[in-house]
């Protein structure tokens, strides 16, 4: 079981670097601001969700998951409002895009 | 196991910081905005591993607070960027 755990823990979190890798590498590549915006979030959503998916085994059950899972759901709502914000302004300055 | 955690949160922060690559290079200010949002996120995700791996359970709330400057910062950036008539139009029109 233990191992089990382990093994969840280590592929969740993998995967969640592995979206943050993709986020940067998206943010320094992509050509305009709103493809680099979609890059961004997939870091913002997939990369936090997924390390904090993995370390859940890891806590005291009820609290620190709780937190841990409160931490990722503010992360969610934030980065949603802050994303819809910016490409509104991005849309403002530039009609065209 | 500890030291797989270690190693995904310097992995992160190294990620994170290729990423404020952006802020050099522009080329506009939302671009370099969106830099800052991705080392809010990556840094929140970093104390998440940190706090577990090092058994320190307050740095959570370390990472809760580098979430909340993050969304705080997002927000000022938009509201002062809008410098136009009619994007200081569209504010007063949603308040």
């Amino acid at each position: 079981m233990r191992l089990a755990l382990d093994i969840f823990t280590a592929l969740a979190v993998a995967g969640g670097a592995f979206f943050f890798l993709a986020g940067t590498v998206g943010l320094l590549r992509f050509r305009d601001t709103l493809t680099r915006l979609h890059a961004l979030t997939k870091a913002d959503n997939l990369g936090l969700g997924l390390v904090t998916l993995g370390l859940l085994p890891l806590v005291a059950w009820p609290l620190g998951a709780l937190k841990l899972i409160s931490v990722w759901l503010f992360v969610q709502l934030s980065g949603a409002i802050a994303t819809q914000l910016i490409a509104r302004l991005v849309r403002r300055e530039d009609p065209q895009a | 196991m500890v030291s797989f955690l270690l190693a995904a949160a310097i992995f992160i922060l190294a990620m994170v910081a290729l990423g404020l690559f952006r802020v050099f290079c522009g080329p506009t200010d939302v671009d370099r905005m969106m830099a800052v949002q991705l080392l809010g996120t990556g840094g929140s995700a970093v104390l998440l591993l940190l706090a577990v791996a090092v058994e320190i359970p307050a740095i959570v709330d370390v990472a809760l607070m580098l979430a909340l400057l993050a969304a705080f910062a997002a927000v000022t950036f938009v509201t002062s960027a809008s410098g136009s008539p009619a994007a200081a139009e569209d504010a007063t029109d949603s308040r």
